[in-house]
């Protein structure tokens, strides 16, 4: 028996020698294990660790510093939100949805929406304006996932100025985001029918110059990293999946595309208008972490021309409407910028209160009730900046889902750890995991 | 207008009563490449008929419904010869009124040579909630199989390690199967008290 150290304390089990590692403490922990026998070391990293993205548990089987077994761990952040949501009405739905990916929230609201609208047979009814705004602010939000995706990369292998470029650029975005639906995150901004509200006045200029200053400053995290020999090193070759691994696992995204495979679902199976845009699909043939990173960086120019087309369409689409025509569909709250804040408009307010009864029972019924979707199921899939979001959704015919599921992108392609990082290096594990750029709440939703 | 049908009670204390929609079985021509992929199945699956229930083209997506003991040989077949390189994962959904199929798998398929999609569905009884696991076909079914038994309790055969992988291990219950209540505490707020979700009005 060793002697008791309050900081590191040990108890053997039948499975060997257990230690409880609090920090501070390694130069013991290390004594301690170089006295024993066994190579076999088993690694619990996580759910709270710096390092794996949020809470993230990896279990880890090392023979010295070479990974036998990794295994992940998950469900830290499930809260319900699929059942959750067979409670709430289908307007409600696209308030908890964006909270799942909460670094993708645009995507998550825009493949429920997509479903819903399937469901009621009115895809063809979404006006373009919403359309386009959609395309707009989800290519914006592949710009701010993708810059966690890169300054969180870089940062858990070391470097920590290229997540300092890679926020500055985040935040333009968020500004936008805040300046469109008033909120930086979790906007619930698509809807059912649309989008929520028209864009504000001298929003497409504000745009157009954001677009020109990330334009400039996305280079300084290019010349930062590429060519970086510490980052090269540390990306190369580490995280190996090659494409008949990626369709076995049901890979998708830049993961697969890292593969050479150029299988993005806004050219193969456009949604939204996609067609409509000038875009090329990005890859790279090196199956490897540095591929990735690189196909996500060069993503970033791609995403801002397409903004740039969407706010060229939207200047010719000014005063259309952006939600769907039929009163029954679309909430009836025309909102309107008040002195306590975003409301509904005084016009609004007058008429069904003051002059039409009909227009207030409406109003009251499609708040409370909400509309009916017709029964069935549907599948609706898009390209989110992880790779393929769906959403399942059966109605019964009633005025909530009857079942709601999400094909979360991080939660399959987190799969992939296993197989990218046994036999590799424990240090590679951050690389690997870091490159498949899972977000827990949308692995656990 | 707003869908009241029966007594007319749209007070929404009724009690929300949901009933399984059951869509009955597509005549052909399903429309797009829906007839092509029924007929390379049927003429690379000799049990075709006997192992396709019944197929459903609704709002553009093709389902087939298939018996469970086929489970694996379809998805094989569909793998290989149709290729359906790519299984988008299992979700499940609860019928309780469907009675002797109040569970069901839906596994979306993706051909990435084609550029398909298509859905199998494979329903079963809850006193028998067995089916084969398609992990052998499928390795990244994995997670999703796990997520359906954890959700639901439907038990995947043949999967290499079927434990919970949401809900803690010592969980009690599959929460999304319709007879798991959503819970939830009341709310005061203000002076008023909002009660749980699953104890508010509900409309149908």
């Amino acid at each position: 028996m060793t002697t008791f150290d309050p900081y590191a304390p040990s108890r053997d089990t039948t499975e060997g020698t257990v230690y409880s590692v609090t920090g501070g403490d390694w130069d013991s922990l290390v004594q301690e294990i170089g006295s024993t026998k066994e190579e076999r070391v088993v690694v619990n990293m996580g759910p709270q660790h710096p390092s794996t993205h949020g809470v993230l548990r990896l279990v880890l089987e090392l023979e010295g510093e070479t990974v036998t077994e990794a295994r992940a761990g998950i469900g830290y952040l499930h809260t319900g939100i699929e059942k959750n949501m067979e409670y709430r009405s289908w307007t409600q739905g696209t308030t908890f949805v964006t909270r799942m990916d909460y670094l993708a929230p645009l995507f998550n609201e825009t493949a429920y929406c997509l479903a819903v609208e399937k469901l009621l047979g009115i895809t063809q009814d979404v006006p373009e304006r919403a359309s386009v705004i959609r395309v707009m602010m989800m290519e914006l939000n592949r710009i701010s996932s993708h810059m966690v995706a890169l300054g969180t990369g870089a940062l858990e292998l070391g470097a920590i100025s290229p997540m300092f470029f890679a926020f500055r650029e985040r935040e333009t975005v968020l500004d936008i985001f805040e300046m469109i639906s008033g909120l930086r995150m979790n906007m619930a901004y698509v809807r059912p029918g649309g989008v929520q509200q028209d864009l504000p006045a001298g929003a497409i200029p504000k745009i157009r110059d954001a677009v020109k200053l990330m334009r400039k400053n996305f280079k300084d995290n290019t010349t930062l990293l590429v060519g970086n020999s510490i980052w090269m090193k540390r990306t190369q070759g580490i995280g190996y999946l090659d494409l008949a691994g990626c369709t076995t696992l049901g890979i998708t995204g830049p993961v697969l595309r890292s593969t050479g495979l150029p299988w993005d679902l806004r050219k193969m199976q456009p949604y939204c208008g996609y067609e409509d845009y000038n875009f090329d699909v990005i890859t790279a043939d090196t199956c490897d972490v540095y591929g990735r990173f690189l196909i996500r960086m060069n993503e970033l120019e791609q995403s801002l021309r397409i903004i740039e087309q969407a706010l060229d369409k939207l200047e010719n689409l000014e005063g259309a409407p952006v939600m769907v025509a039929d009163k029954k569909i679309a909430w009836p709250a025309q909102l309107a910028m008040g002195g306590d804040g975003l409301g509904n408009s005084l016009n609004h307010i007058r008429e069904i209160m003051g002059t039409s009864m009909e227009s207030l029972i409406h109003h009251f019924k499609l708040v409370t009730e909400g509309f009916h979707v017709p029964a069935g199921q549907v599948y609706a899939a898009i390209e989110s900046p992880r790779g393929e979001l769906a959403a399942h959704v059966v109605s019964d015919g009633g005025t909530k889902p009857y079942r709601m599921h999400f094909r979360e992108p991080s939660f399959n392609n987190l799969q992939a750890t296993s197989a990218m990082s046994e036999g590799g290096m424990v240090a590679d594990i951050i690389g690997a995991v870091a490159s498949i750029d899972p977000v827990m709440g949308g692995v656990d939703r | 207008m707003f869908g009241a049908r029966g007594t007319g009670d749209t007070s929404g204390y009724g009690g929300l009563v949901r009933t399984a929609a059951s869509t009955g079985s597509s005549e052909r021509p399903y429309g797009s490449y829906f007839d092509e992929v029924a007929d390379d199945l049927e003429r690379a699956y000799p049990l075709f008929s006997e192992a396709i229930e019944r197929i459903v083209v609704d709002r553009g997506e093709l389902t087939m419904h298939v018996k469970r003991e086929k489970l694996v040989e379809v998805s094989k077949i569909l793998r290989d010869s149709l290729k359906f390189e790519m299984c988008m994962g299992v979700s499940g959904v609860n019928y309780p009124a469907d009675s002797g199929r109040e569970l069901h798998a839906v596994y979306p398929l993706l051909s990435l040579t084609y550029n398909r999609r298509i859905r199998l569905e494979v329903s079963v009884p809850d006193s028998d909630p067995h089916i084969p696991s398609v992990v052998e076909v499928w390795a990244g079914n994995n997670w999703h199989e796990r997520e359906t038994f954890d959700m639901f309790g439907i038990i995947f055969d043949g999967h290499p390690g079927l434990t919970r992988i949401l809900m803690p291990d010592d969980w009690q219950g599959h929460p999304q199967r319709k007879d798991y209540a959503l819970g939830g505490i009341p709310v005061e707020y203000k002076g008023a008290t909002t009660p749980p979700p699953n104890e508010r009005r509900s409309y149908k």
